[in-house]
């Protein structure tokens, strides 16, 4: 009797409450702010240093704006998607209905706006097919993505082979794989100031250039359809965190039995969520076609579709970090575009400044195995830096795919996907 | 119709025997749903290409008439038969991975890379026929597994899907070929070709001389690749585990499966099987790897392994599907229809497939459930009790 | 307050998802406030001011308490301030004690449930369902509930309670209704009753009990756990001692029962001595031989069976045949397989004697697992485990959910391998099924073995009060066994 009343005696940690602090994966504004302005300072850092002037341009940034558009409509398209836990990695193929519905209306009634619409809900229709697969019929995720991936791409190429080999579409340039150019958005650029900016971007200042190029870049020849998908951005966070219907949403891909149990129509929300997923991932293509080019051209989107899920999971299925992951391969899209090989050699520079001050981070919180790694790789890129003069250009074109890999590696564990994502749902089946 | 094609599609055969005879009592309704399911998807594929060439102002039976005239030409057989032999070897990796509910988006990236690094260490020695042959396969295997093995190993140490990891490292190992398919590297530039040196002869396998043409003699290869694969999987602990794991990795876990391990190897074995995927191509036709060597076939042949529905026999009915498909593109083209109605084909097939084969698994699951009910209704003492359970 | 009784597979639960719209009757009536009405679906039930707490609970837990109670019910005071401040007005009102903005994922079991009843109540439920309430509470969380059950009834509230335990209903209930076999066998005035009479009620016959015949226990050591500590990350990633330090021993013949309110570390410890789970320190020992470095199989080989808790997830491959599920977990082992081959035929023809010899009630050994009931699978899983002689097996809630048939037979069979010297980890959640079965008992709280008790003089009040980790009234420890 004494030793159990003992073992009594010593009472744990409250059985309800946990003592660790919730920050992990959730930063607060102003922690967001110093990060990016940080990262900022690096990057103009490695500009002075590297003489790379590309990287901190106004074509620089206004590139990284067009480029990371697409992969983040994509991106949240995919959130939408999994946020009501529905995996859908048919965005790829949605995005290619885009550009075609895009390409084909737009050219077809002369109205860029009406191949907008177009796009949308072509893309929308392909999220209807995989609503349809893996909602109603039970379809495991993957494989109806898998399946509209293939189908896609071959209806594009049928269609736009019959749309644009007619005598009228061949004679304005259309051909087999592509349709003659369209009509594109209007653009927005501020007078005076833009010049003014690109005058202050050339003269190569410590970070007051920097920042010239980068407001340049976004006042410079901004599309509507950007302003379109930024708004989109903040107003999908409203929607799915502040209104009853993005709570209904979220609940399903959570916990789709609880939310049976309150009267919610499951199916009905994943119809709803897989639906503006195609609808998003179709504007992405939309952007694609007639923002970024202006003609549809077959296997345009490029594997896209895959990046843009691929920054959702990198952003934590969040739509901060999902914009995060966007710019960060809107970024390295845009400089592999431009013939700067010194920019694109100064990246290593920027990789390592990171890796170095990460290591130190680490060795801040006493993880001195991390921090002993970080800074060994962090060393060998800074070799690497000053050993060769420039990149091999094949490897920029993947720096996103490798940088998805690098993070999904390092800090995958850290990330928290909806609890029945990716889960078959049938009604009625919960106990 | 030829008669010396006949032979080639009796080799085939075998492979397909053996899935019967297997399961002694084989409900027969169960058959008769596995049978189902495909027939209608194909039933449904016909309906909807018929109303895609309706929409397009082409009459659809003039392209089933294309296609069984030209099923018949010895020539339009031999190609679709080497068409199969390389989609048939792309699927069965697929299926290996999807066995385990293991994603194997990657081996497309797997197979060029494999074949790359093949035709590289083919063309650099020079041995004779029986060392050279099995060099450039296990070069290519061994390859191509460990660029899949990155991605099972990512899985199992970081907990990151392998779906888009190996998405990612498919455009990877597009610019790690493009940076090596280069004269100041592994390629030679003739011309306004880039290659990489060609194998040398003891390096080609052999053909049949058919009247149709060449058939490839890496067919046989394939069956017998298909024959090892069901007996693995159905013959074997491994295979017993690997089955295990994809029905329900809890319960495969709890039986002392090492799940970590079995992804592992899996990935290792699905890329292996991929780095077969570009052998045919290399070692019956092009015997060196240029910047036209044919990528894309892995994801025909992951719509491959879902149609076929992750079975050796299924999968070879589906290839040869597909492969015939393919080669019937040109045909068709002739008779006033498009190249560009294959794909729509073999995209609606999958899609169709998926869909009818999870509403078929789904109907046979109840019917099974209920049928247990009645049976044990009329039998069994405690009937009251089963039948409550299987309801609830 | 009205309870309704019945045995497992009574068909309470099928009657809760009727009432609540979630199933629909074939025939029959449902009257509220004397008019008739047909629920299609939770929402009209809900709309009718019927709420449910379900036995396992419907909560979301990457969701807040506000998000999980407003979610459904948007319309009566948004999702933000005013709902919050309605969830603080009713939880203050009722003594609940629930903050809106705590996640779901970080509250215990007794504070879930009372965001499941605060839910509710915010729908201005006026009667309420409760599913198996107390199932997952200790005997004082029980009370606790009772008291907050008591001032709804008072405020004109009516509760429906399902249960299986009854003393609890005895103690609580206005009006008691037994049901058997999906049919209703008696209206009982629980204060003309005594729970043996219900209970016999319940069953339709005399009761079966799980009574253990005199001791077998030897004194052959079996299994012997030493100082087992395991911690694991928890959802924030910050490691958590899950066991702390366990010891203990069983002998050839000897069942040891672990009780404890679930989620004190009981699954764990079943997935630590089965390798499924990696220990940080500690020793298993079988049979003489340290298996705390083997892999699982290698465990399993080495002479242990094991019915797990859930056997839809870890016991069966639900839509395999029963002959390939003969096989789960004994690939490695005779008859199934011999030097890495499988050996179909022989695998069958042993499924068909584990049919016969434990009563499985299926057509044939080719259909799935899936087709059979509860009972019937767990006896397949139960024969099985059986088969190639184990030295331990480790059963978790071996009787879970099973038919009273199937729960006799699964007893008789673990008695019978008890008599041939098996020796037995058992777990459960049942306390009658636990103290009729055991030889020994520990009782399990937050990780660590709190107490011990002699199955013979101990009382399930007793055991409960041990498992709030009270400890009181524990028996006293044998030595030797401290670690």
């Amino acid at each position: 009797m004494a030793a159990t009343s003992l073992e009594g005696a010593d009472a744990p940690q409250p059985r309800t409450a946990k003592a660790a602090p919730r920050a992990v994966g959730r930063l607060r504004p102003w922690q967001v702010m110093i990060a990016l302005a940080a990262l900022f300072v690096v990057i103009s850092l490695a500009r002075q240093l590297s003489g790379g002037t590309d990287l901190t341009s106004v074509g620089q940034w206004g590139g990284t704006l067009s480029f990371a558009m697409p992969i983040g409509l994509a991106g949240l398209g995919g959130l939408w998607a999994e946020r009501a836990g529905v995996v859908n990695i048919g965005l790829e193929g949605m995005m290619v209905l885009g550009t075609f519905g895009g390409g084909y209306v737009a050219w077809h009634t002369h109205s860029a706006w009406l191949g907008l619409l177009a796009g949308i809900a072509l893309g929308a229709l392909g999220g209807l097919l995989h609503a349809y697969l893996t909602v109603t019929l039970g379809v495991d995720h993957i494989v109806s993505g898998v399946a509209i991936n293939l189908l896609a791409p071959g209806f594009a190429a049928y269609l736009s082979k019959l749309a644009f080999t007619t005598p009228a579409a061949t004679a304005q340039g259309g051909g087999q794989k592509q349709s003659p150019p369209v009509p594109g958005f209007s653009r927005i650029t501020i007078p005076g100031l833009s010049s003014w900016l690109a005058h202050l971007d050339a003269h190569h200042w410590f970070l007051v250039s920097d920042l010239a190029g980068l407001i340049g870049g976004i006042v410079t020849g901004l599309s509507v359809i950007t302003v379109l998908a930024v708004a989109l951005l903040i107003g999908s966070y409203f929607v799915l965190w502040r209104t009853p219907f993005g709570l209904r949403l979220r609940s399903c891909g959570e916990n789709p039995t609880a939310a049976e149990s309150l009267g919610v129509n499951v199916y009905r929300y994943k119809y709803a969520a897989v639906l503006v997923s195609g609808g998003l991932a179709g504007l992405g293509g939309v952007f694609i076609a007639m923002v970024n080019s202006n003609f549809f051209l077959d296997g345009q989107t490029g594997g896209r579709g895959y990046i843009g899920l691929a920054s959702m999971i990198f952003g934590n299925w969040r739509i901060g970090g999902l914009a995060a992951g966007a710019g960060l391969f809107g970024y390295t899209d845009s400089l592999q575009g431009r013939a700067d090989t010194t920019s694109v050699h100064a990246l290593l520079l920027i990789v390592a400044v990171l890796l170095i001050g990460l290591a130190l981070w680490n060795g801040y919180r006493r993880r001195y195995l991390r921090a002993g790694i970080g800074l060994a790789i962090g060393a060998l890129v800074v070799v690497w830096f000053t050993a060769t003069k420039s990149l091999p250009a094949e490897f920029l074109v993947v720096t996103p795919h490798i940088t998805t890999l690098l993070v999904m590696g390092l800090a995958s564990q850290r990330l928290r996907m909806p609890k029945a994502d990716g889960l078959v749902y049938r009604r009625g089946q919960g106990t | 119709m030829n008669a010396n094609t006949k032979p080639p599609a009796a080799a085939e055969r075998p492979a397909k025997g053996l899935g019967k005879g297997l399961g002694k009592g084989i409900d027969r309704e169960k058959l008769l749903l596995a049978v189902a399911a495909p027939v209608l998807a194909l039933i449904a594929t016909m309906v909807i290409t018929a109303i895609v060439l309706l929409c397009s102002g082409k009459e659809p039976f003039g392209a089933l008439r294309v296609m069984g005239t030209y099923l018949g030409y010895s020539d339009y057989q031999v190609n679709t038969l080497n068409q199969a032999t390389t989609y048939y070897l792309g699927a069965l990796a697929v299926a290996f991975g999807f066995r385990m509910k293991l994603f194997n988006i990657g081996v497309d990236g797997q197979y060029r890379i494999g074949a790359f690094f093949a035709a590289v260490a083919g063309g650099a020695v020079n041995l004779p026929a029986v060392l050279e042959i099995p060099m450039i396969m296990v070069v290519s295997m061994a390859c191509a597994g460990l660029w899949a093995g990155i991605a099972g190993w990512l899985k199992v140490t970081r907990g990151v899907s392998e779906v888009i990891t190996s998405i990612m490292l498919n455009a990877v190992a597009g610019s790690v070929i493009a940076y090596l398919l280069n004269p100041k590297r592994l390629a030679l530039a003739v011309g306004n070709d880039v290659r990489t040196p060609k194998i040398p002869d003891s390096g080609h396998f052999f053909s049949f001389n058919l009247a149709g043409g060449q058939l490839w003699g890496f067919i046989i290869i394939a069956a017998l690749v298909g024959i090892g694969f069901h007996l693995l999987l159905n013959r074997t602990r491994f295979g017993f585990d690997l089955r295990a794991t994809g029905r329900s990795e809890s319960a495969a876990l709890a039986s002392g499966v090492n799940v970590k391990r079995m992804v592992v190897v899996s990935m290792l074995v699905s890329g292996a099987l991929a780095g077969l995927i570009g052998m045919p191509q290399l070692l019956n036709s092009s015997y060196q790897y240029s910047v036209d060597f044919p990528a894309g076939i892995g994801f025909t042949c992951i719509g491959i392994a879902l149609v076929g529905r992750n079975n050796p026999v299924g999968i070879a009915f589906a290839a040869l599907l597909f492969a015939f498909l393919d080669t019937v593109a040109n045909p068709l083209q002739f008779n006033g229809y498009q190249v560009e109605l294959v794909p729509v084909i073999e995209g609606t097939i999958v899609v169709c497939v998926v869909g009818t084969y999870e509403v078929v698994r789904r109907y046979g699951l109840r019917r099974q459930q209920s049928r247990v009910g009645e049976q044990l209704g009329r039998t069994g003492p405690t009937a009251t009790d089963t039948a409550k359970g299987v309801a609830a | 307050m009205h309870a309704v009784v019945g045995e497992n597979g009574a068909g309470k639960s099928t009657l809760m998802k009727i009432l609540y719209g979630m199933q629909r009757p074939d025939e029959g009536t449902i009257a509220i406030d004397g008019e008739q009405v047909a629920l299609h679906s939770p929402a009209d039930a809900i709309a009718r001011g019927i709420g449910m707490v379900h036995q396992h609970f419907m909560l979301a837990d990457n969701l807040t308490v506000l998000e999980n109670t407003t979610l459904g019910a948007e319309k009566l005071h948004g999702i933000g301030g005013r709902a919050r401040a309605r969830i603080q007005e009713i939880s203050q009102a009722y003594g609940l004690g629930v903050r809106p903005d705590a996640l779901v994922e970080d509250l215990g079991v007794a504070d879930r449930q009372r965001v499941e009843i605060l839910k509710v109540l915010y729908r201005g439920a006026r009667t309420l369902i409760l599913d198996e309430p107390t199932s997952v509470l200790v005997p004082q969380e029980v009370d606790a509930l009772f008291d907050n059950l008591r001032g709804l009834k008072e405020e004109g509230l009516t509760v429906l309670f399902i249960s299986h335990k009854l003393d609890e209903v005895l103690k609580v209930a206005d009006a008691i209704t037994v049901i058997r076999r999906g049919t209703t066998v008696a209206e009982v005035d629980p204060a003309g009753t005594t729970s043996r009479r219900l209970a016999e009620l319940m069953v339709g016959s005399e009761l079966p009990s799980p009574e253990a015949s005199e001791s077998t226990v030897t004194d052959t050591e079996v299994l012997a756990v030493r100082g087992l500590t395991l911690t694991e990350p928890d959802a924030d990633g910050v490691a958590r001692t899950v066991l702390d330090g366990i010891s203990l021993t069983i002998h050839r013949g000897e069942v040891l029962g672990i009780a404890g309110v679930e989620g004190n570390g009981q699954a764990e410890l079943v997935e630590t001595i089965m390798g499924m789970r990696a220990a940080d320190s500690g020793s298993v020992v079988l049979d003489g031989k340290d298996i705390s470095g083997l892999l699982t199989r290698a465990r399993r080989e080495a002479g242990i069976g094991y019915i797990p808790e859930d056997r839809h997830r870890h016991g069966l491959l639900l839509e395999a045949p029963l002959w390939e599920n003969r096989i789960l977990g004994h690939v490695t082992e005779a008859p199934n397989s011999r030097r890495g081959i499988l050996h179909p035929s022989a695998a069958r023809q042993d499924t068909a004697r584990i049919v016969a010899e434990y009563d499985v009630r299926t057509p044939g050994i080719e259909v799935t697992a899936a087709s059979l009931s509860g009972g019937n699978q767990q006896k397949l899983i139960v024969g099985r485990e059986m088969s190639g002689d184990p030295a331990l097996l480790i059963a978790a809630h071996p009787t879970r959910g099973v038919d009273v048939g199937a729960q006799a037979q699964i007893w008789d069979a673990v008695r019978d391998a008890r008599r041939r010297g098996l020796a037995v980890l058992l777990i459960s959640a049942d306390l009658d099924e636990l103290i009729g079965l055991s030889d020994t008992l520990r009782v399990i709280y937050r990780g660590r073995i709190v107490a011990d008790a002699d199955p013979a003089t101990v009382t399930s009040e007793e055991l409960g009060s041990a498992m709030t980790g009270a400890a009181a009234n524990g028996n006293e420890r044998p030595e030797g066994d401290t670690p």
